[in-house]
């Protein structure tokens, strides 16, 4: 691995690890405004969670 | 991206696609649609079982209601029954007392009737005894003024007080 | 009591399988070679880690080096199905002799054979030896389709029987009595959990029986593998690209197929949006439909148990390669402690990737058969 492969790497990471944090940190805010609701916001959380993982891989892999 | 393509197995991938066909199929036919099936019925099972159970749940509260309503046609009845009863007793009593005075108000008149009458018969007779003795007294008075002047005005005297008693 | 005796015979029949895989593994004696022998420095953990996340011809249990300065490996051969020009070539693995550079040769119907870094190449006419460039690439010999059964496929297959033989029972189970025992009672709320929380909220009440026995087994394909990859037995099955791009091209399929009306409309000719931008949407449409959403599948899942076994085994190294810094003692403790910690999490992940892989099938099957009534 080259440097810029593992800056863009890290790029990546810190893209990824910001958006899982504010997908996180909103499903935390809805399950307490709304505890009855916990499963769909889980689920919802979990899928949108995925989505950005598939794209956060998917950026990684191309640098490799 | 060049290690991964690098890495991807023609191989592996046929093997893998042929493989879990053939798997999909056989657990599609000998293990999932079994499985599903019986786990619908049980489901439905359940399901009418508790649908049966409502049902006779409700029939109890309509049965339940039937007999409410015959415990208060039953109360109703007897309730109107008494009523009646109390009814028939107060006019009982009612015409008893009726009668009763009746018969009391024709005593009592036919007693001042036989009271009147008595009065009567004895006022006729004092009538007859006073004349009788004013009578007597004066045969009396007549005889004494005839033998004793004085004598005969003591004796009116005496008489006199003696018919005042009377 | 049943329980027990029940669990009792599980544990024999692993036993036995294990202990026979023992028995009758082979030990293959040869010299010091550049197969992962002792791992001592950093480069070596590397090369073994990397080595361990790739498919392998064979199936070795573990190796260690005798008084001799031997290399044993205990195992057992798996057996080698090539197409080549000459049509079909069939070899037990062994003899190769767990080589992995190139240098042991094997001749099926006048062809020869080599493996070159996991891969099995055909030499060309005439050479007897694999001649390589700077680079390390072959010169002189070309990749051959490869349909072994490598130690994935072994896994696959161990997989499907072990899949087939317990949920065939748990269906025979059914059959006598309404509620499971044993191992049923343990697989039928997971059955009931992919067909309620999976496959009926995200496909409808209305399509879902169609798809939940795919679904079933792909969650519980992709479930077991993932466990199986955590045991010391060493799969890494969802770890291999191949594997994942076929369960993907799987879903992909489903979905393109049971794509209704409404779906092809929505996806070629975008109502509600001005006609010029239509032809844009759709060539952005057929792009996620088409690529996105196979290659995110795919590559969720193949790169998160492959980062999973690399944290696992280099936390394991740490054993080995901070035995200087830590004392050996030390460094085993931390190893521990960490590949324990890393492991239990891997579990989970385990079970997430399964679900993850089998909800987003399940999402994008259901966006295929939706009505669109609402236009």
């Amino acid at each position: 691995m080259t440097i810029p492969n593992l800056v863009g790497a890290g790029l990546i990471v810190i893209g990824a690890g910001i958006g899982l944090g504010k997908i996180g940190g909103s499903a935390m805010e809805g399950i307490a405004r709304q505890p009855e609701a916990t499963g769909k916001i889980q689920t919802a959380m979990i899928i949108i969670a995925a989505l950005l993982e598939g794209l956060a891989f998917g950026a990684l892999f191309l640098g490799k | 991206m060049e290690t991964l393509l690098n890495d991807f197995s023609i191989g592996l991938f046929v093997m893998q696609t042929v493989i879990f066909l053939v798997l999909i199929f056989i657990m599609v036919k000998f293990a999932w649609k079994p499985i599903m099936n019986s786990l619908n019925d049980r489901e439905e099972g359940i399901q009418n079982a508790l649908d049966a159970a409502e049902n006779a749940k409700l029939e109890m509260q309509n049965l339940q209601a039937d007999n409410e309503k015959l415990l208060k046609a039953a109360r109703a009845e007897r309730e109107a029954m008494l009523k009646d009863a109390r009814d028939m007793k107060n006019k009982m009593i009612e015409d008893a007392k009726g009668e009763a005075q009746a018969e009391a108000s024709k005593l009592i008149a036919q007693a001042q009737e036989s009271i009147e009458s008595e009065k009567k018969a004895a006022i006729a007779d004092l009538k007859s005894q006073v004349a009788n003795l004013s009578l007597e007294i004066a045969e009396k008075v007549v005889k004494e003024e005839l033998s004793n002047k004085g004598k005969q005005e003591k004796l009116v005297e005496s008489l006199l007080g003696e018919a005042t008693l009377n | 009591m049943k329980v027990t005796q029940h669990s009792f015979k599980f544990l024999v029949l692993v036993a036995a399988l294990f202990f026979g895989t023992l028995a009758y593994g082979q030990h293959h004696e040869e010299k010091h070679q550049n197969d992962g022998g002792e791992v001592n420095t950093n480069e070596e953990v590397n090369e073994y880690i990397l080595h361990h996340i790739k498919d392998s011809h064979d199936f070795t249990l573990f190796s260690y080096t005798n008084d001799a300065g031997e290399r044993k490996h205990v195992g057992f051969p798996l057996p080698v199905i090539l197409w080549t020009s000459e049509g079909l070539v069939t070899f037990m693995s062994s003899e190769f002799h767990h080589n992995d550079d190139g240098h042991a040769i094997v001749e099926r119907k006048g062809l020869k054979f080599a493996k070159i870094h996991g891969k099995i190449y055909e030499l060309e006419q005439g050479a007897t030896r694999v001649k390589f460039d700077e680079d390390h690439h072959a010169t002189n010999a070309h990749k051959v389709l490869d349909f072994s059964i490598t130690k994935s496929v072994f896994g696959i297959l161990l997989v499907g029987i072990l899949m087939i033989v317990a949920f065939t029972s748990l269906a025979r189970q059914y059959r006598k009595k309404a509620i499971p025992t044993g191992l049923g009672r343990v697989l039928e709320p997971l059955v009931l959990y992919v067909r309620d929380e999976i496959a009926r909220p995200n496909i409808g009440d209305k399509y879902y029986r169609r798809f939940t026995g795919y679904l079933l087994t792909v969650f519980f394909f992709i479930w077991v593998l993932n466990l199986l990859g955590l045991t010391p037995i060493g799969f890494n099955v969802t770890g291999q690209i191949a594997v994942t791009a076929a369960l993907a091209i799987f879903t992909l399929i489903i979905y393109t197929f049971s794509g209704n009306k409404g779906y092809w409309g929505h996806m070629l000719w975008m109502p509600g949006v001005p006609v010029l931008i239509r032809p844009v949407l759709a060539i952005i449409e057929l792009a996620g439909a088409f690529l996105i959403k196979p290659f995110s599948l795919l590559v969720r899942l193949f790169a998160n148990i492959s980062a999973g076994h690399i944290v696992v085994m280099s936390l394991i190294a740490i054993m080995v390669v901070m035995k200087n810094e830590l004392t050996a003692g030390g460094a085993t403790a931390l190893s521990f402690v960490l590949a324990m910690f890393i492991t239990l999490i891997e579990v989970l992940v385990a079970f997430l990737q399964a679900y993850i892989f089998t909800m987003l099938s399940a999402l994008f099957i259901g966006m295929a058969v939706a009505d669109h009534d609402h236009h």
